[in-house]
């Protein structure tokens, strides 16, 4: 690449800089990961599991981990498919040999890293949903909304979960988040 | 809050993540150009807005992204089954029905209390 000296525009991620939380939660921008957006048929899904290393969940609102991917069901022939790592999500997935779509969405979302024992209440202060352990265990993922805005909840241990929202709704995501926060500390 | 069973998720949400999408089952003629205006009206632009038990395609927008049928009351506004989309109409379980006329009755309409006015 050539070089293009100072006059290179600097890259701001989009929740540089947002602090919040309460001493019951701890609110922090997640750090840039890969992710694709993935349509497979239920035919092929076996070979795009293969190709990306990670089992793709079949059953609804679970999820999988294996080698640095994280597979979260958000229909029953979507996925969105998270890597913390080194990318080639969309290179691993072309090389299946099947039938697919898959989008890169990197840019797109942003995630938000909750935890803390007020956690579920912090993120309960937009979302309608049970997030007791019995209802929503560690792995259970799910597309809902938050407040306004569409997100993808996933629970990564029993007191911490991994908001993935939009880039343009995160800063909306993340003063709703904190106030829930602070609501959870009282 | 009305809580809706998504057939997709196999579970109850609230109602904010889904959306209505029209009445259900209505069926696409074999051979659209052959058929009349009058019968091209009839299946693309008039729903019957029914009172009471209605089949309608609900989505669930905001989770698993599908489409699926439910049968719904109109006056009472309880769901009474859902279903995947592509099934056949399902029956309503009858104390569902029951249920749901007997909440019905409870409901003042324009007909019962103006209905009548002389």
């Amino acid at each position: 690449m050539a070089e293009l000296g100072s006059t290179i525009a600097t890259r701001s991620l989009p929740l540089s800089g947002a602090h919040g939380g309460s001493a019951a939660v701890r609110l922090e921008p997640a750090a840039p990961a890969s992710r694709i957006s993935l349509r497979v048929r239920a035919e092929d899904v076996s070979a795009l599991s293969a190709a990306l290393g990670v089992d793709l969940p079949v059953k609804p609102k679970t999820s999988a981990f294996a080698n640095g991917r994280t597979a979260l069901w958000l229909g029953p022939d979507e996925w969105l498919v998270i890597d913390e790592g080194e990318s080639g999500l969309m290179t691993a997935a072309a090389n299946s040999g099947a039938l697919h779509s898959a989008t890169d969405v990197s840019h797109r979302n942003t995630a938000i890293l909750v935890s803390g024992k007020g956690a579920a209440d912090a993120i309960n202060a937009g979302c309608a949903q049970d997030l007791s352990l019995d209802v929503f265990p560690v792995g259970a993922c799910s597309r809902t909304l938050f407040g306004k805005v569409e997100i993808v909840l996933l629970r990564t241990a029993e007191d911490a979960f991994r908001v993935e929202v939009w880039r343009s709704f995160s800063d909306y995501a993340f003063g709703l988040l904190s106030e829930g926060a602070r609501d959870a500390a009282l | 809050m009305l809580l809706i069973h998504c057939p997709y998720c196999e579970e109850d949400r609230s109602e904010l993540e889904f959306r209505w999408a029209g009445e259900a089952h209505v069926v696409r003629p074999e051979n659209i150009a052959a058929i009349s205006d009058e019968e091209f009206a009839e299946f693309f632009f008039l729903r019957n807005n029914e009172k009471g038990l209605t089949y309608e395609r609900w989505r669930h927008i905001h989770g698993c992204g599908r489409f699926f049928n439910a049968a719904r009351d109109t006056v009472s506004d309880r769901f009474l089954v859902t279903y995947k989309a592509g099934l056949p109409k399902q029956p309503v379980p009858v104390a569902e029905k029951f249920a749901a006329i007997a909440e019905e009755k409870s409901v003042e309409t324009w007909e019962q209390t103006e209905g009548d006015a002389r």
